[in-house]
């Protein structure tokens, strides 16, 4: 087999928006699942946002919250590509999108903190 | 559901997805500022047919665009396709739909 | 396991020739079963990778399949995959690649092989004709010729993609080609949208609905490898985002202009 020659830009920002959708999908249930727990009570919720104080599940948010800003920008970038007229510029999209989720992800951790 | 009204779907909703993501992400950094407790989440919600629409169409939306994201990702990596993988992709929508509007409900009833 | 061939001559009796640089050349020899074979490849100015593999087939091993035609970079038969990208053996100096003198030869991704760098092109042309890659004429030649303005947004869309010589490397590049073997492929879909924006064609809503069936225009995700390996520097994803816009307006019962 031969390995397909895909090192640039274009590639890693499907790779990026492909490997976030991923894991946003599969992140999804558990959200809804965890609010739902305001059903039983405002003080179950309460209790399972206290056990998510630990810096495990903190983490885990952040990644979430940088993963679902890749996941908009890289989004963005593919209807740019669709639906607007073709600019040779496109690659610095993919890096400002990419500085967006590292901006987005750095604005979480410093408000956590 | 021919692939163009799949796409057609996939990209209404993402266009739908653009301004409440950017919302929801506001709302985020905002409260978790100092750390998150439901009251912050349930004083916003409880009541409120304001957060009920925009929480109630954000899980419509995410319930059809994420099955069809899915579904390539399935399509193209493994070796599921056809019928099977189509009524697969529906139940998980319908599920997405289901948990989603419950926690919707569960946010905002008073 | 690779084997060693040399074939420089010797000479004897004579002033010794000058100190040639030499190639180590690694090509494909098999099919999907087969092996790597090591060649020593006397290294000139100017070189392209295809005298390279055209000398290793007349000095070094007869036995070795590969295709080319033209060998000035117009039929598109010569490419392979050298140092893991696709291009053209004919249009691709041996300086410009061979990092350290070293050279891989295999043959193109995402085709069923023949035998060492050939592979066969039917599933190539099979989507071509899926994608109704071919014109529908309305005239006659008793007919008057149609006026067709260059400057027309459709004819310069048009003519952005004719340049095609069915190389295959774009295919080839092609990451979505590889993961789902229902997708027409960049070329097709390239030529459908030439088609789509040709008013002399006699069925450009059949080009269209071809196109954007399933394994079509709709199965590609920008990744753009076409794009940065299409050596007439045709962009397949432009045209393929208009085969999908087009699509839409037609199934939201919009015309064709």
């Amino acid at each position: 087999m031969i390995r397909p020659s895909r090192n640039h830009p274009g590639f890693w920002a499907f790779v990026a928006h492909r490997v976030s959708g991923v894991a946003l999908a599969l992140f999804l249930p558990l959200h809804f699942l965890v609010l739902g727990l305001a059903l039983e009570s405002d003080a179950a919720l309460d209790r399972f946002l206290t056990v998510a104080d630990n810096p495990v599940f903190v983490v885990a948010e952040w990644g979430l919250v940088t993963l679902l800003t890749i996941h908009l920008g890289a989004g963005l970038r593919v209807m740019a590509l669709e639906f607007l007229p073709w600019r040779d510029g496109r690659k610095g999209l993919i890096g400002l999108g990419a500085i967006a989720a590292v901006v987005v992800g750095t604005i979480f951790l410093l408000q956590i903190g | 559901m021919t692939p163009a009204r799949l796409f057609l779907a996939q990209r209404l909703t993402a266009l739908i997805l653009v301004p409440l993501v950017l919302v929801h992400l506001a709302l985020i950094l905002v409260a978790v500022e100092g750390g998150l407790s439901a009251a912050e989440i349930l004083d916003r919600t409880r009541g409120s047919a304001g957060w009920a629409a925009f929480y109630g169409l954000f899980v419509l939306a995410a319930a059809t665009h994420a099955p069809i994201g899915l579904r390539n990702v399935i399509h193209e990596h493994t070796g599921w396709r056809g019928r099977s993988l189509e009524i697969a992709m529906i139940g998980l929508g319908l599920l997405l739909a289901g948990l989603g509007l419950r926690a919707v409900v569960a946010v905002v009833a008073p | 396991m690779s084997a060693e061939h040399t074939g420089t001559a010797e000479h004897t009796g004579q002033p010794s020739p000058p100190v040639e640089t030499s190639l180590s050349v690694e090509i494909w020899r098999g099919r999907d079963q087969g092996r790597f074979e090591t060649y020593t490849v006397p290294q000139r100015a100017s070189q392209t990778v295809l005298d390279v593999v055209t000398w290793i087939q007349r000095h070094a091993e007869p036995a070795l399949a590969y295709r080319f035609a033209c060998r000035v970079g117009v039929c598109g038969s010569c490419a392979m995959t050298v140092n893991g990208r696709p291009r053209w053996t004919c249009r691709t100096h041996v300086s410009k690649v061979a990092d350290d003198g070293r050279l891989r030869i295999e043959p193109l991704r995402n085709l069923p092989r023949i035998k060492d760098l050939a592979v066969d092109m039917t599933p190539f042309f099979e989507k071509w004709q899926r994608a109704q890659g071919r014109f529908t004429p309305t005239r006659s030649r008793a007919d008057p010729l149609v006026a067709v303005s260059p400057d027309s947004p459709a004819r310069k869309a048009a003519d952005a993609g004719i340049e095609c010589i069915n190389c295959a490397v774009c295919y080839a590049a092609c990451d979505v080609v590889g993961w789902d073997r229902d997708y027409l492929g960049p070329a097709a879909l390239n030529r459908a949208w030439t088609l789509v924006n040709d008013e002399r064609d006699g069925d450009r809503r059949g080009v269209l609905k071809a196109a954007s069936s399933g394994g079509g225009c709709h199965s590609c995700h920008s990744h753009g490898s076409c794009v940065e390996h299409c050596p007439v520097g045709i962009n397949p994803t432009a045209g393929i985002a208009g085969l999908k816009r087009r699509s839409l307006i037609d199934m939201l019962g919009g015309d064709l202009p």
